[in-house]
């Protein structure tokens, strides 16, 4: 089964090209990174053209792609929801939603609890409490670092190095989420025959905007 | 040989426009717009207009194929608006249709939204004589072309150096208590009214360029209404929304006859959502016929922003040959009208 991951919810632009075999063993065919918060749009595509120069395949031998939900920045986010929503609709494969968090949390490979936090601007992080590498306890949530309770426990993500002193801890790696991590929890939650969801953004805060004052009632119209 | 199938994709503002063109030929053409969510707002929202772009990019798609009674596997090119427009708007389409090239294995194209309202007309009238004057009156853009080619050779003639034409009737419209967008109610509302009633300022009138301006008339209405409540008059809504339409379309097809006499020019196209508006069609009737001029002026439908404008631009563009954009294009917010393609 083969699998094109990624994701554009945080600065980082990262694909990759994974495949499991019968048995469920994974193998990653290709993956690139490139950190530039504000070129997302500009380096995704390119970037999974030259996944498939890399690894000989084309975009017709895939099964199934992945696409980072986020949370994160909004404009990035939605870079990789519209090509991976485009992708399947023309190749007629199914786009899968992968929290970008859990992709962030799969990756570090830990058996014991954690926080995985991501940058969420205007001082906010988001973030979500793990139980390990594979288990995510509760909703992914957005907070000011100073408000998060984080029973001391180890934090990874870019959210947590940029608040570090606020956060009284060390921020551990990874800081950045990675495409070869999204593709391999995919593909094995698809091998165990999760149904994963959709590729639906999660914003988690509603747009910024104020609907103008009533106006004044004092005139007389004559309409 | 028929000429290629190109698949249009618009998301500059608050619509998400999705068309087949072959030649001048619309075959689909769907449009779904996220105006509703602006309303209470009175403006269109980016944040909002980007988020309903994502969820309406594929269904549109769909809805274009089918009407057009085609498949992906048929289209042989595709366009898409890389602005100018809403950066967060413009890069839904562009990310969706850089994925549609790449998995099609088409060549892409990314074209100006402005030369898109003009190439627009093809569709309706046929091959646009050349040269041609373009007059763009939208909520965004208020802007006088000379079209001697539509893939290859656009000058900007004027534009508006503050709102654009339909900025200030939306803002007029608040101030008469009128709902958004303002364009539809100003001119019901002035077809009750005498636009002789109250004379407001026509902006760079006879300034000898072929620039607008609309902040001044937009204020001039604004001290009206404080006069006439401050003596406690009522105010004519009517009558201060026909004189105001009037003081608009006075100067719009002023401006773009004279463009046309001085270049030489025998047709006029006028284009974009403000292009709906009657008093514009009339006055333009009017003066062109006085002067000699073609007027050509899309249905309504293809006036405001959809697929089938980019569609009608990105065959143009096939057609004359030019190099197709790269999967790195980049979407440009300010993108000159000189630039009908973007690389």
């Amino acid at each position: 089964m083969l699998l094109l991951a990624f994701d554009t919810a945080t600065p980082a632009v990262t694909a990759a090209i994974g495949e499991t075999d019968a048995d469920g063993a994974f193998a990653l065919r290709a993956s690139a990174s490139s950190v530039d918060a504000r070129r997302h749009g500009e380096l995704l595509t390119p970037t999974i053209q030259g996944l498939l120069t890399e690894s000989g395949l084309t975009l017709a031998e895939l099964d199934h792609i992945a696409v980072g939900v986020g949370p994160g920045p909004y404009t990035g986010l939605r870079v990789g929801l519209a090509t991976g929503r485009a992708f399947a609709d023309a190749l007629g494969i199914p786009c899968h939603g992968v929290v970008t968090l859990d992709a962030l949390a799969f990756a570090t490979k830990r058996t014991e609890p954690f926080l995985g936090m991501t940058d969420a601007r205007r001082k906010e992080v988001f973030w979500a409490r793990y139980d390990d590498h594979l288990t995510r306890t509760g909703e992914v949530q957005v907070d000011r670092p100073a408000e998060i309770d984080t029973e001391d426990l180890p934090l990874i993500g870019d959210g947590a190095r940029m608040y570090a002193d606020v956060l009284n801890t060390q921020a551990q790696e990874p800081h950045l989420p990675d495409a070869g991590a999204m593709a391999e929890l995919a593909l094995l939650r698809l091998h165990r025959g999760e149904e994963l969801p959709e590729p639906v953004p999660l914003y988690l805060r509603r747009p910024d905007a104020v609907e103008p004052g009533a106006p004044k009632k004092v005139r007389q119209w004559v309409k | 040989m028929s000429e290629p199938l190109i698949l249009g994709i618009e998301t500059s503002c608050d619509e998400t426009g999705v068309a087949l063109v072959r030649g001048c030929e619309l075959l689909g053409d769907s449009v779904a717009s996220s105006v509703d969510q602006h309303v209470r707002f009175g403006g269109v929202v980016p944040e909002v207009a980007s988020r309903a772009h994502l969820e309406a990019m594929t269904p549109t798609v769909r809805r274009a194929l089918d009407q057009a009674g085609v498949t992906l596997a048929d289209v042989d090119a595709v366009a898409v608006t890389a602005g100018p427009g809403l950066a967060g708007a413009l890069l839904v389409g562009v990310s969706a249709a850089k994925a549609y090239a790449m998995a099609l294995g088409k060549p892409l194209y990314g074209v100006n939204h402005l030369v898109g309202h003009v190439a627009v007309d093809q569709l309706e009238h046929g091959p646009l004589p050349k040269p041609s004057i373009a007059l763009l009156v939208s909520g965004g853009h208020t802007s006088l072309l000379l079209v001697n080619d539509l893939a290859t050779g656009v000058v900007s003639l004027g534009d508006t150096v503050d709102d654009a034409a339909g900025e200030a009737y939306d803002k007029v419209a608040r101030l008469l208590e009128l709902p958004y967008p303002g364009g539809p109610p100003i001119d019901a509302a002035a077809q009750r009214g005498d636009s002789k009633a109250i004379r407001f300022p026509r902006g760079k009138w006879g300034d000898g360029t072929y620039d607008f301006s609309f902040s001044g008339l937009k204020t001039a209405v604004a001290r009206h209404v404080e006069d006439a409540e401050r003596q406690g008059v009522p105010l004519v809504v009517a009558d201060i929304a026909a004189a105001f339409q009037e003081s608009v379309v006075d100067v719009l097809t002023r401006k773009a006859v004279d463009a046309c006499v001085e270049h030489g020019v025998r047709t006029l196209v006028i284009s974009g959502g403000v292009a709906a508006n009657s008093a514009l069609r009339a006055l333009a009737e009017q003066r062109c016929a006085e002067a000699g001029i073609e007027l050509r002026v899309p249905r309504p439908r293809l006036c405001t922003d959809n697929g089938a404008m980019i569609a009608a631009l990105g065959a143009e563009v096939v057609k004359a040959g030019l190099p197709p954009s790269s999967l790195d294009l980049a979407t440009d917010t300010s993108l000159p009208v000189g630039s009908p393609l973007a690389m």
